[in-house]
């Protein structure tokens, strides 16, 4: 629970200035506190390296999930609670696209053995073109009524994919399928396999690891995970772009509006419903890309319906109030917070426990937790606690989101201002060469217009301006 | 009209305002309204009105609280419609357009309670109203081609923006989230907003409430030089020497209906209006 991040709090607000500082800093202190309770509790460095690079995958995925909320509620304020639709959508999409054609004699469903990127674009479209459906009826309506579309969509995605319905399906003589309740394993040859892990040059780097560390067996999985890691890392820079671009634009600004007052921007000439329109679907679009690297990378190229639980929609909400609504980059803060303090926080600090502290066997029941109280020996209880630590969690989840909600509601970084405009929205110089303030005061006349003090703070981007 | 504070005004000259269009080219008669009528549950807000606002005028619409002018407005706009009537802009029936269409067509409205947009700062708020902003079209804002030519557009917008708040006298206040202002302000705002829309016929829902009576007086002047060059105004306003000093002609509600219209003087002598509305001692 208390994994480095409190220390952070008031530096954070000296590096304001700065996105890159905040989500690398942020990052950095969320794995030095990993790194240092692992060596305290004598955690092997392959044990604390897997950690890691582990953590790093899901706050990837996590990432981009937040950022692409960000853009329907920070932005939008679009209430969408049905984000793990799109992504089961895109993540299904992307199988049964990529994977081989079945045999003529199987049994099994096959895919479309198209290639791995036709898979993701899939993955996008089918995303999209649900969000426009979904969108359609109920983004006209008020944002309970959206909130109430979309929760209920993902559910029916969920139950779709998990009925033996569609299976499988014979299509143009294809054997499809979504794989009913057993879902489908990929267990085919991905590009990924043939250029890095089984390629001539990652075993070098893999040997090279090896003999350097000097450790006992080999950490090529692990490194698998640190590359898959590093790609998703990259994936999420795209996000990040894509979204800050959107963002400051007219066009993100028009979006500000309707999260702020949608008749205020239809009363200046702002076709609202489109501008809605193009904000979910681009937002599902990204969710359903997230789903597609979710199902490949995180769960080894296989997918199942009860991966896709409206619990994963809460977290990704979770994360978005703790970084805060309105900031792209208190999104990816708020991912790293939530994975690796909140969700994952807690299961590691077990283990690094338990590593140090021999536990009796935990009982079964709260009945035989609270039983060792009778005899004033608190350790049944702890166990048991220990024993439920993902459960657990969740509780942590709840007061973590009530003491949030009342101290600070807007999240860490919701209180930035990303200004929502292509250019630094600044003072203009206004042309008044006549007259030079020369006589007296002159530092009065100019301090009041152009207080270039101020557009230093704002100007997140100052560096893009040269042309 | 001088300003108080020496500091403020450096050089001689009043920021003043243009408007990018042309003159306006419209119809004489640019706004049209036939038996308006609009009932909200048993309550008959507007009850067939008919009146017609001429170009390049300043025309008041008065009448007592709860008359219906600001559910005309709406009708007008296309924030409700009309259970009966039609609304005519520039000769065209316009009658249950959605307000944006009618919005870039050049017929605009700003709200009796200011409608500013909270969290957004005064110049984000002030650079959403212009009009063919080619960055609004989500690829153009993204692709690195593109993006320069939004960029350009972006630097105009902001130069006139600049220039709007400084008429407005909100220029101090450029960067304050617009949530942030006071009553007064706000309602600047709001007619600033709506004015970067470069409008043609411009609904204004009580704009003077609350401004101090220097920039009062600055404002109805801008709006006269503005009505010269053909636009047009339909004014709600409580303030009887405002009506009867700035409007070329003045319309009168009550209960829903046209009471009465006319010159300002006529109106002021009206039996019936003054009965309903103004008192005796006017
Ligand atoms: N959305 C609404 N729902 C129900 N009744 C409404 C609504 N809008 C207005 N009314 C009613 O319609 C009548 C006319 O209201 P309106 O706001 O048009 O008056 P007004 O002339 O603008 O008054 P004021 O000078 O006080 O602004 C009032 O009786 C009001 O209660
Ligand atoms: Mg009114």
């Amino acid at each position: 629970m208390s994994s480095g991040e409190p220390a952070e709090a008031d530096p954070l607000d000296r590096l304001r200035d700065s996105d890159v500082t905040l989500i690398v800093g942020g990052l950095a202190a969320l794995y030095l506190a990993y790194v240092l309770v692992g060596i305290v509790a004598g955690l092997s460095p392959r044990g604390i390296f897997a950690t890691i690079t582990q953590l790093t995958l899901l706050i990837t995925i996590y990432a981009m999930l937040t950022l692409a909320l960000n853009l329907h509620w920070g932005y939008t304020g679009l209430f969408n609670i049905g984000i793990v639709g799109f992504m089961a959508v895109g993540g299904y999409t992307f199988l049964m696209v990529t994977m081989p054609v079945a045999e003529p004699a199987a049994r099994s469903a096959g895919g479309l053995g198209l290639p791995f990127v036709v898979g993701l674009v899939g993955a996008v479209v089918a995303a999209a073109l649900l969000g426009f459906v979904v969108g359609l009826p109920s983004l006209r309506l008020r944002a309970d009524y959206l909130a109430i579309t979309t929760i209920a969509m993902s559910e029916i995605v969920r139950y779709f994919y998990q009925s033996n319905a569609f299976q499988e399906v014979e299509l143009g003589g294809i054997l499809l399928g979504t794989g009913g309740g057993s879902g489908l394993v990929g267990g085919y040859t991905t590009p990924f396999d043939t250029y890095v892990y089984d390629a001539g040059w990652f075993e070098g780097v893999v040997e090279f690891v090896d003999t350097t560390f000097q450790i006992s067996g080999t950490l090529g999985p692990n490194i698998e995970t640190l590359f898959d890691a590093l790609v998703l890392v990259v994936v999420v820079v795209g996000f990040y772009w894509l979204l800050k671009r959107t963002g400051e634009s007219p066009f993100g600004r028009v979006l500000k509006a309707i999260r702020e007052d949608e008749d205020v921007a239809g009363a200046l000439g702002k076709d609202t419903g489109r501008f809605k329109m193009k904000s979910f679907m681009l937002g599902c679009a990204l969710m359903g890309l997230a789903g597609a690297l979710y199902v490949f990378f995180q769960l080894g190229n296989t997918v199942n319906p009860t991966v896709f639980r409206p619990r994963l929609t809460f977290f990704v909400w979770v994360a978005l109030i703790l970084g805060g609504a309105g900031s792209n980059t208190g999104s990816v803060l708020g991912a790293a917070l939530f994975v690796g303090v909140l969700f994952r926080g807690p299961l590691y600090l077990k283990n690094a426990i338990e590593n140090l502290v021999e536990f009796p066997d935990a009982p079964d029941t709260v009945a035989g937790g609270l039983s060792g109280f009778l005899s004033l020996d608190p350790v049944p209880f702890i166990a048991f606690l220990f024993d439920n630590m993902g459960s657990l969690r969740i509780i942590l989840l709840g007061v973590v989101l009530i003491v949030l909600m009342k101290r600070r509601p807007q999240g860490l970084l919701g209180h930035r201002t990303e200004t929502a405009a292509a250019v630094p929205l600044v003072p203009v110089e206004t042309a008044t060469p006549s007259s030079v303030a020369g006589s007296d005061g002159a530092e009065a006349t100019d301090g009041g217009r152009v207080d270039t003090g101020q557009v230093d703070n704002e100007g997140v981007d100052g560096g893009g301006e040269g042309s | 009209m001088t300003t108080a504070d020496p500091t403020v005004e450096d050089s001689e000259d009043e920021p003043t305002l243009k408007l990018e269009v042309e003159t306006a080219e419209l119809s004489a008669v640019p706004l049209r309204v036939e038996d308006l009528e609009k009932r909200f549950g048993g309550i008959t807000a507007v009850d067939g009105a008919s009146f017609e606002v001429e170009r390049g005028t300043i025309t008041g619409l008065i009448g007592p609280n709860g008359a219906g002018k600001s559910t005309t407005f709406n009708c007008i706009t296309g924030f409700h419609r009309p259970d009966a009537g039609s609304v005519y802009f520039d000769d065209e029936d316009v009658t249950g357009r959605a307000p944006h269409e009618l919005a870039r067509a050049g017929l605009v409205r700003t709200f009796q309670i200011a409608r500013e947009l909270g969290e957004m700062t005064v110049m984000e708020n002030m650079m959403l109203a212009p009009k063919n902003q080619s960055g609004e079209t989500l690829w153009r804002s993204v692709l690195p081609g593109t993006r320069d030519g939004v960029r350009d557009q972006e630097t105009v917008n902001l130069e006139r923006t600049w220039r709007t708040l400084e008429f407005f006298e909100l220029d101090h206040l450029w960067n304050e989230q617009a949530g942030n202002l006071s009553g007064g302000q706000r309602k600047l705002l709001e007619m600033a907003r709506v004015l970067m829309t470069d409008p043609k016929v411009v609904l204004l829902d009580e704009p003077l409430a609350g401004v101090n009576p220097s920039l009062e007086a600055r404002l109805l002047e801008h709006l006269h030089e503005l009505a010269d060059r053909g636009y047009t105004f339909l004014l709600v306003e409580h303030d009887m020497d405002v009506i009867m000093e700035h409007c070329e002609h003045v319309i009168v509600m009550h209960q829903g209906k046209v009471l009465a219209e006319g010159e300002p003087a006529a109106i002021r002598d009206n039996e019936e209006v003054i009965d309903a509305y103004l008192g005796e001692d006017v």
